[in-house]
């Protein structure tokens, strides 16, 4: 079983900017755990943050009892932290291979855990040899994330997967995120889409101006459209 | 999921042969304005060997510059330290840079490089820690901090080897050239060529077949997400700038042999030359550099040939013709 996440009380500072101010939740263990919020609202804060890539001036952040908030982003990863950017940031002068390469950081890439990928990642397949700065977005997202899940986690950071994508490669992601989910590994997954976040969530969080302003279960926001108003100035209808 | 499969065929990737092509143009415009062949085959094989040397002393800073992000001014201590390092390796077993055995000219040769590369290293290991790592991501004060390093680097090698030149005589069996009809190729030039070819195929090697090498390419693009990966970027930065100094020291003791005497003022000189050479081939690019020094370094000799008064700005020229053609340099990297 993978570990839970939980936030206490992070404050993060950027420059002179207070993004995070007080951020209080968890992320159970072996669940998908939603983060919605408008635009700036500090998700991608929050995720960058856990991950130690900006350090938290206040608060707690724990991978089931190992505190995570004054460590680097290289010791975050190497507790089995696995992290796909909203920016993807794959390597574009390196193939798809050599970027898998370096998300097995334990050892050399496993073929069974590959041919797992390639189930649902065919196009990593296809395009193994070739240049990761000439995939299209769609196929960089799924080399993002393979690289995240190349190596077994115990907690998984996905920032707007779907962002940019077609219909089609969104519900094609979507079954993806459902394969990974099954595996049991614990997710926090930042996501814009509801359609996706109703489908994969089990939990939600939902941000506001650096805070959290709903925890509960995903099935109940995506059942009460009031509350989705009220929260995100959306309802599920107007993403059907 | 076949959605991921619907997608049209990666275009083919395309291979940018032009840019390594350019020293070869270059010779090609220059050999009928030279005339004569055997000059054009001197000049040629004295820019191969200068490039050979200046992309020895440049490959460094390229990687430094391009996954530090670090503007190093004080690479250029590093190429004078190498030419110090290999007269105190050269003073003392002057008997066998003299002796007429080819074993013992090359092995104090050998010595001499492979010194000035592990003593710039390890001088390396300290210019970053004390120098360069209090002003990671803050460019405005790497200039000041290394130009400062460089400029006490300068003084120390002042007071330790005094102000005037230090004479540094070829090995007997590097002396003279070989001659093909009527040209002729100096034989330390010749191996000079054949040192830097091993440098750059060493890096390429590493580069391109070692998880090393693909951390450091990696991290030449995207440093953040390397760490994220939980790779240690702080001790790979480490590794890379004294590799970079090494290989300095390396084209300083290199450099001073072919001058035949060592001073301070060696650096200086040829850090804005290295500067010139790392933003033509494109910062971060081994193989960018590559090229470009070889560009240069002809360019400068058939200049200095046809038109002496303008060789003393064609490295300018290259560069501003060159980032005209391609304002990111001849193989510019990915993210930078």
């Amino acid at each position: 079983m993978s570990a839970g996440l939980t936030l206490a009380g992070v404050h993060t500072h950027i420059g002179r900017y207070h993004i995070l101010q007080g951020v209080d939740f968890d992320a159970p263990a072996g669940r998908t755990t939603m983060l919605l919020g408008r635009n700036g609202a500090g998700k991608t804060t929050a995720l960058r943050t856990i991950m130690g890539l900006w350090r938290a001036s206040k608060g707690r952040i724990a991978l089931g009892e190992t505190p995570l908030q004054s460590l680097a982003a290289s010791d975050v990863a190497r507790l089995g932290v696995g992290y796909a950017p909203e920016t993807m940031a794959v390597f574009s002068d390196l193939s798809v291979k050599e970027n898998l390469v370096l998300g097995a950081r334990e050892g050399p890439l496993d073929d069974a855990r590959l041919k797992w990928i390639f189930g649902f990642f065919p196009a990593l397949r296809k395009f193994w040899l070739s240049r990761a700065g000439a995939l299209s977005g769609g196929q960089k997202q799924m080399l993002s994330i393979a690289r995240a899940i190349v190596e077994p986690r115990e907690l998984l950071l996905i920032d707007e997967p779907t962002k940019g994508l077609s219909p089609a490669i969104v519900g094609s992601l979507i079954d993806c995120l459902k394969e990974i989910k099954a595996t049991g590994v614990t997710i926090l997954l930042v996501e814009q889409n509801f359609r996706v976040a109703v489908e994969v969530g089990d939990e939600v969080r939902v941000m506001d101006n650096g805070r959290i302003a709903h925890r509960g279960a995903m099935r109940d926001l995506a059942a009460d459209q009031a509350l989705q108003n009220r929260l995100l100035g959306l309802s599920l209808d107007s993403h059907q | 999921m076949s959605a991921f499969d619907v997608g049209a065929a990666l275009p083919r990737q395309k291979i940018d042969i032009l840019p390594a092509l350019t020293p070869v143009i270059v010779a090609l415009v220059a050999a009928p304005l030279i005339g004569s062949f055997s000059t054009f085959l001197t000049l040629t094989a004295a820019g191969i060997a200068m490039g050979m040397m200046i992309f020895t002393m440049a490959s460094g800073l390229t990687l430094v510059f391009g996954m530090m992000d670090v503007l190093n001014f004080g690479h250029g201590a590093f190429i004078a330290l190498g030419a110090y390092v290999a007269t105190l390796v050269f003073l003392p077993l002057a008997s066998w840079s003299s002796a007429d055995s080819v074993a013992l000219n090359l092995a104090v040769f050998v010595l001499a490089v492979i010194a000035a590369a592990l003593v710039c290293g390890a001088f390396g290991w300290v210019f970053e820690r004390l120098i360069v790592k209090p002003v990671y991501g803050q460019h405005l004060r790497q200039i000041l901090a290394t130009i400062g390093g460089a400029i006490i680097a300068e003084q120390l090698l002042y007071a330790l080897f005094g102000p005037d030149q230090i004479p540094l005589g070829l090995p007997k069996t590097l002396e003279g050239s070989f001659v093909f009809g009527q040209a002729a190729v100096e034989k330390y030039r010749v191996l000079a060529t054949v040192v830097g070819l091993a440098v750059f195929a060493g890096e390429m090697l590493v580069l391109n077949r070692t998880k090393i090498g693909l951390l450091i390419r990696a991290g030449v693009e995207n440093r953040e997400m390397v760490e994220a990966l939980g790779y240690r970027i702080d001790r790979l930065f480490v590794g890379v700038f004294m590799a970079g100094s090494a290989l300095a020291g390396l084209g300083g003791a290199m450099m001073a042999l072919y001058r035949g005497q060592a001073h301070a003022t060696i650096g200086g000189e040829f850090l804005v030359l290295c500067f010139i050479v790392i933003i033509i081939g494109g910062l971060g690019s081994v193989g960018g550099s590559f090229v470009a020094s070889i560009l240069v370094a002809l360019i400068a000799n058939y200049a200095g040939f046809l038109a002496p008064k303008l060789a003393l700005v064609s490295n300018i020229l290259a560069m501003v013709v060159v980032l005209l053609w391609r304002p990111r340099g001849l193989y510019p990297v990915s993210g930078r």
